[in-house]
């Protein structure tokens, strides 16, 4: 169960400079190599530490709540009527979703780099509120950057952050959603680089956050493996997870990745859909350039610029995707669908209403291509749903929807 | 010998220091800019930094982030500033030019069309301030091959070794960041940067320009004591947003900005 056992399991990405392929590596200002290159130092040497994972092990057992649930979907499988749908359940970890296994990670290295102030970009408000906890429990000072757009979608996360003391500045450069969010980040960051440490919340950004974030969230694909050994008696045909940046895709999909019989499906926002080019897809329309600090999947226009994106989940409405998947789609390992808002709002009531369980729109993605999937597929088959967050913080998204108003 | 090369000699050879204005292409409107280009040159700029807008600029400042957005409703793009160039050495072929900019604009056109276009338009150098020189080895090699100059940076957080590395593969001059921080940050410590200027003259010939925080005549006369060149940016961009509404002052009213700094510089 070791962030260390992750690293030597014949997985070798990314290689010593951040790359996987052609994807990944630091594509920084010069003033921030100083203070990645201290954080892969300290990463390194904190990951084989046995202390460390120790610490990360029992925050994660008795502050989460690890290990989740592998839950059987019955009376959805029974109503979709073909493979059966099981649903890891990330909505179950303490601040509801799965963002927190990192933040409690990358909480844990401030702590021993002996930082007194994080800060985070956000876009759903859930890695900001992820943040803002372990900094409360830490007792370390903190700010989130958030989109001013994503602010007045996420009002509740909002002031859940500032009840958990964290400074919530809302950011009404450019596009007003996560990517400017994580440009405003990087701009603190570059200025406060000595005291602060910056919590990114996704697989993404320059190297080694990919890399340490992934490891952080692969304990839900490890855990996953294990509970389907133990429950199911055998891997699941697939695991399926929908992808912004695409942190809890990549940790159920790594360490199912040398388990060639086990498809990896992840699911981006294909928002009005994908051909109106209003969608947030950029493995499924996008092509490779660089920004923030990495090289991957962008959505841009000819010229380079970063063209704005849509989503109806704010979590998902990011122009890039984590290096890693930009390369699992290259080499073929991992399929990378798109799901349209209103598809995406059908499985969440489908799943409030047969499950009782109300997922995050974000992860509804994942819920409704698993739908999708299932129905094409013989009821001995096995498909597992990272159901990476609950949906409390989207009924006022819901809500507005159907015209109602609190 | 580049232009580059040509010019830092020269003032050298009088015991000056190079003057160095940036600007963003293209803002508050595309046609402003060859003017006020020349208009700076006239004023006393040795050198000029044009920025290539981007729609993420990471590292820069709220004046250069809102300089781009105005250049970007006019939709300006890379070859658009390429083609500025061109238009300025019709009538200036002695002033180098430095693109400054992001790299996806660059990789969106393709390293090898990129700097042909820039060579044959007369762009003397290419700053692209998120590709250190660690994922520089394909770019750097094709425009040495192309004859641009590559421009690195250097900051207070850069260790001795990396001071090292850079000076190894820049060419051109190199940009000394004087602050920890982004564009138009204020804090500007001339003791601190006198300190690492001399740490880094032990590593290279180079020439060693210093950006980020000069906003006066007095604070561009104080790092023209300890460096070769003075690099003024936002205080010149934050002008132009003044005029926006006005844009046939810009080249007189931005460039008597760099007049008065020059003035001071050489007094």
């Amino acid at each position: 169960m070791s962030i260390q056992n992750e690293q030597t399991a014949g997985q070798a990405y990314p290689d010593a400079k951040g790359h996987f392929g052609p994807y990944g590596g630091r594509f920084v200002s010069e003033t921030l190599i100083g203070a990645l290159e201290e954080l892969e130092e300290v990463y390194e040497k904190l990951s084989a530490d046995p202390a460390f994972q120790a610490e990360f092990d029992r925050d994660l057992a008795h502050y989460v709540g690890r290990p989740s649930p592998l839950y059987f979907a019955e009376r959805l499988t029974e109503k979709v009527g073909g493979a059966q749908i099981y649903l890891k359940r990330e909505d179950l970890n303490h601040t509801g979703a799965h963002k927190v296994n990192n933040t409690i990670g990358q909480a844990l290295l401030a702590k021993f780099m002996g930082k007194p102030r994080v800060i985070a970009e956000t876009g759903a408000g859930q890695h900001g509120v992820a943040s803002a906890t372990v900094a409360a429990r830490l007792g370390l000072e903190c700010k989130v950057y958030m989109g001013a757009e994503d602010v007045k979608r996420q009002a509740l996360n909002v002031y859940r952050m500032r009840l958990l003391g964290a400074e919530v500045i809302p950011v009404t450069s450019g596009t007003k959603t996560l990517k400017d969010a994580m440009n405003e980040a990087m701009r603190d960051w570059v200025t406060n680089v000595d005291n602060t440490f910056y919590i990114i919340g996704t697989a993404a950004g320059p190297h080694p956050y990919p890399k340490l974030v992934r490891d952080f969230q692969c304990v839900i694909g490890r855990e996953t493996r294990a509970q389907s050994l133990a429950q199911i008696g055998r891997l699941p045909d697939a695991v399926i997870a929908c992808v912004g940046g695409g942190s809890n895709a990549i940790g159920m999909f790594h360490p199912f990745i040398d388990d060639v019989g086990v498809r990896m499906v992840g699911v981006e926002a294909g928002g009005h859909g994908v051909a109106t080019g209003q969608h947030a897809a950029p493995l499924s329309d996008g092509r490779p350039g660089v920004l923030h600090g990495m090289r991957t999947y962008l959505m841009e226009d000819d010229a380079g610029q970063i063209l704005p994106t849509h989503s109806v989940s704010a979590g998902l409405d990011y122009p890039g995707v984590g290096p890693e998947h930009a390369w699992l789609k290259d080499l073929g390992r991992a399929e990378y669908v798109a799901i349209n808002d209103d598809e995406a709002l059908e499985a969440f009531r489908t799943l409030t209403h047969v499950e009782g369980i109300m997922p995050a729109l974000e992860s509804s993605h994942a819920i409704a291509y698993a739908i999708k999937m299932a129905k094409e597929m013989p009821k001995d088959k096995v498909l597992v749903v990272n159901l990476s967050g609950r949906g409390d913080k989207d009924i006022h998204t819901v809500a507005d929807l159907d015209g109602i108003t609190f | 010998m580049s232009r580059l090369q040509k010019r830092f000699e020269a003032l050298g050879a009088e015991q000056r220091k190079a003057l160095i204005p940036y600007i963003t292409a293209g803002d508050p409107n595309p046609q402003v800019t060859v003017p006020l280009m020349h208009a700076l040159v006239k004023a006393g700029a040795d050198v000029i930094e044009l920025g290539v807008p981007f729609s993420d600029p990471m590292a820069d400042g709220p004046v250069i982030q809102l300089a781009c957005e105005r250049a970007l409703v006019h939709k300006v793009r890379l070859l658009d500033v390429i083609d500025m160039v061109a238009e300025f050495r019709t009538q200036d072929n002695e002033t180098p030019v430095v693109l400054m900019g992001y790299l996806n604009p660059i990789e969106a056109i393709g390293y090898e069309p990129f700097a042909s276009a820039a060579v044959a338009a007369g762009v003397d150098g290419v700053l692209t301030v998120d590709l250190p020189p660690e994922e520089a080895l394909e770019t750097s090699q094709l425009f040495q091959e192309k004859g641009l100059d590559t421009i690195y940076l250097m900051s207070p957080a850069t260790s001795t070794t990396r001071l090292q590395q850079i000076c190894e593969c820049g060419s051109g001059y190199l940009y000394y960041v004087s602050v920890k921080g982004v564009t138009g940050s204020a804090a500007l410590n001339v003791n601190e940067v006198a300190d690492k200027i001399n740490q880094v003259r032990g590593m290279t010939r180079l020439p060693l320009a210093v950006g980020f925080g000069i906003r006066d005549p007095e604070s561009a006369k104080a790092i023209a004591e300890v460096a070769d060149g003075v690099i003024v940016g936002s205080v010149l961009v934050n002008r132009i947003a003044e005029l926006a509404e006005s844009p046939e002052r810009i080249p007189e009213q931005v460039s008597q900005l760099i007049a008065n700094m020059r003035e001071a510089m050489d007094a």
